[in-house]
């Protein structure tokens, strides 16, 4: 089905797509771009100055930055470990024969479809909070202080909250992912002599390989811009220890209204995520083919 | 292999799977719970999970102080306003790029989804003040179009891998049947990709319900849906349980029930065929 | 009405020439097939003809108009395709009015149309069911009928039965054999596969790397096929071909078909030992190891008494050698001489 004319016809479907998101990421971006090179603040009226890379110097030597920095690493790295063996272990149980399987599926699936204002409200104030929550009144009863998760371990308690709405994503598809495994490899891997162990990393972990890439692919998008439930729980705090470079834009642009000094944050924060998407590209182009 | 031992394995692995789906669930079934207590019983430090007076005081309180409706509707609105709006924009591009494929087409799909990878931030200032400048800070119609465009790869993507699936020749027949370009649209490839459209819309609005970064920048009173609303309990003031946890519920019961309808179209969906 | 002319056609996809110019007259109400290895273009000639691919260059044209640049609706042709192509959420009946509703045809006459080809085709009592719920013969059927009902000028089958099982492969055979004989409608078949060919049509097009090789009765390929590609192709078992030092009348091979081979115990041109012995029960096929030669396959009778590793000899029937020239062109035969 490719007749010249055809290929016309598509082309011109193609068009409101491509167009859109052109103008969705050159327009505003291009404007980013030339604010950052401002001395623009909305509290300070009159004529903005061309600064050339000022606002750039400040955002990158202000020590909130490399904090933040490596709180957004270690915000997605420790997602993904988490929900990544977390989903594998899941998927295994949830592969085996047991009663209920659907019930145990929708459980399991659920916090995926809970809104992020609403998944870190319930964990910071009915289970994470030090005097009131669930986790407090438990640790009083086995006889322990209750830990101030949002005061002594501001990021881990987001890792766990973030860990908690992506678990179940990861743990479905690496579920359906396990489900279509060809039995009969199984069945000739028996038959060889494999163990358990063996079975596991010689089979159904490279069998895997293809889904754990697309998991990671779409969970990376979502986390490098996690915003709502630092805003809610921790609002960053103490101090930088919980914000990520998203969050810390953010309050420089929206909170201290310096749109020269956000706008150079947004760059730098596209450029992070180009190098990760090239990074992730490489690895989807790899297995994703076909 | 006697049978009582595959049976006692089943039964371990039942125990097992039970409690840590239970476990998973947890937060959900509690706030659920909590929102039928009273502000008092809600945080009692020795809770009870079910043996509590039973009330529906607190659904009555948030829907009489705060105008959850108000919310509710502007989720609504926006989540599938948007999921059609998006829908349409990307049916045609889907079209093309599975049936008329080019040496450009992977490249193509990579690039619509690289735009899914820049972060919101890098844009953030712009589209703030343009919205200011265009009136569209605080409204509904401002989300609907912000909300397609960053959901608009997704669309692509997974109806692409949908209609990847259904044979070419399928539609070569139709054009030899002597059907117009509409006519094959419409009477062939639509209906059989119905099952796939659907749940990409669902899909979708499920993701634009939740969305909480825009929706938390770019309104205020108005055209708030449910994940702004929500987000006001945070302040010290809002710090009632009951009362968090009614309002959690019924942001988040529409969408959940959405969900578990659609779970396993949902996995296809979200992986982008990675994963059949 | 469905005489097709191809003049100087050609097709190529950026530098790949996947046709070459290429000149075909079909007559009106001729079976002819393309046949030919995958990749040899013949399915890509056909979908040209179809109107599904375009034509680079040259003309095509249908019942003496040109259609080169005609859309696929409105050349008049059918198509029949490999995977059936059947709409899913259809049911039959649906299915086989599709073509007629496009063509604004009046519903009373669509339901009467529906009937003839459901007769026709056997296919009374499943009109309501959807192809999901039908076994893949019955599908064909479908496919056939979605395309009778147009009365098109010509049907184009591509492929049409190796989705199917031998058994049903060797029924649908027949059935569109038939089918062609009561409708007298032009046909082309493609196929890769050279039995399909043989039985079914009246002449077949031999294609090979874009060019048609040779065009002609399912006999005259058989007999005198113009080059080594076509004798090998024609035929099975396949003929075997021996490389021999090349003579003062420049032939360069020979080629014997497995039918023309004699074998015997006592005497004979080449001496060899018995491989691998395949017993059909009306005839058997032995694979003979002949030294220098190499391995060449021998049709004989089906109480054929010869065992692996026996040692027989050989003999090929002198009039029934072909011999090609070292570009593999068939010289004269010798008795022509």
């Amino acid at each position: 089905m490719a007749t010249t004319q055809s290929r016309t016809l598509a082309k011109f479907m193609l068009m409101p797509s491509v167009l859109l998101l052109l103008g969705w990421m050159i327009v505003p971006l291009c404007m980013t771009l030339y604010f950052s090179f401002l001395d623009y603040n909305l509290l300070i009226p009159g004529e903005h100055e061309f600064i050339g890379f000022l606002n750039y110097e400040f955002f990158i030597t202000d020590p909130a930055f490399t904090e933040s920095f490596f709180n957004t690493l270690l915000l997605v790295g420790g997602v993904l470990t988490i929900t990544i063996c977390g989903g594998i272990g899941l998927a295994i149980l949830l592969d085996q024969a047991i009663w209920g399987r659907n019930y145990v599926r929708i459980m399991v699936l659920a916090p995926f479809f809970v809104m992020p204002t609403v998944s870190a409200l319930v964990w910071k104030n009915m289970l994470m909070n030090p005097v009131n929550g669930l986790f407090a009144h438990f640790s009083s009863w086995l006889g322990m202080n209750p830990i101030d998760f949002f005061a002594q371990v501001p990021l881990l308690s987001i890792i766990i909250i973030v860990s908690w709405q992506w678990l179940p994503f990861a743990a479905l598809i690496l579920l359906t992912a396990i489900q279509s495994l060809d039995r009969e490899q199984l069945e000739a891997a028996d038959l060889d002599g494999a163990g358990p162990f063996s079975k596991f990393f010689y089979i159904v972990l490279p069998h895997l390989s293809r889904a754990v890439t697309a998991v990671i692919l779409i969970e990376t998008i979502f986390l490098l811009s996690i915003f709502a439930e630092i805003l809610v729980t921790t609002s960053g705090g103490p101090g930088y220890a919980s914000t990520n470079i998203t969050y810390l834009i953010y309050t420089q642009s929206l909170l201290q209204f310096d749109v020269g000094g956000g706008s150079a944050g947004g760059i730098v924060a596209v450029i992070i995520a180009n190098i990760v998407a090239i990074f992730l590209m490489r690895l989807i182009g790899k297995n994703l083919e076909g | 292999m006697a049978i009582t031992s595959s049976h006692k394995s089943k039964l371990i692995y039942t125990v097992l799977a039970w409690t840590i789906s239970g476990l998973i669930f947890f937060p959900i079934l509690w706030t659920l719970l909590t929102s039928f207590k009273t502000e008092a019983e809600a945080i009692s430090a020795s809770p009870s999970l079910f043996m509590f007076d039973w009330t529906l005081e607190n659904y009555r309180d948030v829907l009489e102080r705060s105008p959850y409706f108000t919310h509710f509707w502007n989720s609504v609105v926006i989540s599938i306003g948007s999921s059609l709006l998006g829908l349409l924009i990307a049916i045609p591009a889907a079209w093309s790029m599975a049936f008329v494929q080019t040496k450009r087409t992977k490249n193509l799909l990579m690039w619509m989804l690289s735009t899914k990878m820049l972060p919101p931030v890098g844009v953030l200032i712009p589209i703030y003040l343009l919205f200011r400048d265009f009136g569209l800070l605080d409204t509904k119609l401002g989300l609907v179009i912000v909300m397609t465009l960053i959901n608009l790869p997704i669309m692509v993507w997974m109806l692409y891998t949908y209609f990847r699936e259904i044979p070419s020749e399928i539609l070569e027949a139709s054009r030899m049947d002597g059907a117009t370009i509409i006519e094959e649209v419409f009477h062939v490839l639509l209906p059989i990709a119905l099952p796939g459209i659907a749940s990409t819309l669902l899909l979708n609005v499920i993701l634009a319900w939740n969305e909480a970064f825009w929706t938390l920048i770019l309104t205020a009173a108005n055209a708030a849906p449910l994940t702004a609303f929500i987000a006001s309990y945070s302040s010290p003031e809002g710090l009632f349980y009951a009362k968090l946890s009614a309002a959690s519920a019924m942001a988040i019961v529409p969408i959940l029930i959405l969900g578990w309808f659609s779970q396993k179209q949902l996995v296809r969906g979200l992986s982008f065929g990675a994963v059949k | 009405m469905g005489s097709i002319t191809l003049k100087q056609v050609t097709k190529s996809f950026g530098d790949v020439n996947v046709i070459k110019p290429l000149d075909l007259d079909i007559k009106d109400g001729e079976f002819i097939v393309f046949v030919g290895p995958s990749g040899c273009g013949k399915s890509t000639l056909l979908r040209m003809i179809a109107g599904l691919e375009d034509t680079t260059s040259g003309n095509i044209e249908i019942d003496g108009q040109d259609a080169t640049d005609t859309p696929p609706a409105k050349r008049g042709l059918a198509m029949v395709f490999q995977s059936y192509a059947l709409y899913p959420h259809m049911t039959v009946r649906n299915n086989i009015a599709f073509p007629l509703k496009r063509a604004k045809v009046a519903p009373a006459e669509i339901e009467q149309k529906i009937a003839s080809a459901a007769k026709i085709l056997n296919l009374g009592d499943y009109l309501d069911r959807k192809p999901g719920q039908l076994s893949g013969g019955q599908r064909q059927r479908v496919a056939i009928g979605r395309a009778i009902v147009r009365q098109p000028s010509a049907f184009l089958f591509d492929e049409p039965l190796s989705n199917l099982d031998a058994s049903l492969r060797v029924n649908m055979r027949l059935e569109i054999s038939e089918l062609h004989k009561s409708l007298a409608t032009t046909m082309i078949y493609v196929t890769h596969d050279q039995v399909e060919a043989m039985t079914m049509a009246d002449r077949i097009a031999v294609f090979n790397a874009g060019v048609i090789e040779q065009v002609g009765t399912p006999l005259e390929l058989y007999q005198n096929p113009v080059n080594r590609f076509v004798a090998g192709f024609i035929g099975s078992p396949k003929m075997n071909f021996i490389d021999i030092p090349t003579a003062n009348d420049g032939a360069h091979s020979i080629g014997v078909r497995p039918e023309h081979i004699k074998i015997s115990n006592d005497e004979g041109m080449w001496a060899g030992n018995v491989g691998v012995v395949e017993h059909l029960g009306s005839e058997t096929f032995l694979h003979v190891h002949v030294e220098k030669i190499g391995t060449l396959t021998v049709k004989s009778d089906g109480d054929c008494p010869f065992t692996y590793g026996d040692k027989v000899f050989l003999s090929a029937a002198q009039n029934k050698i072909l011999r090609f020239d070292k570009t593999g062109l068939t010289l004269p035969s010798l008795t022509e001489i």
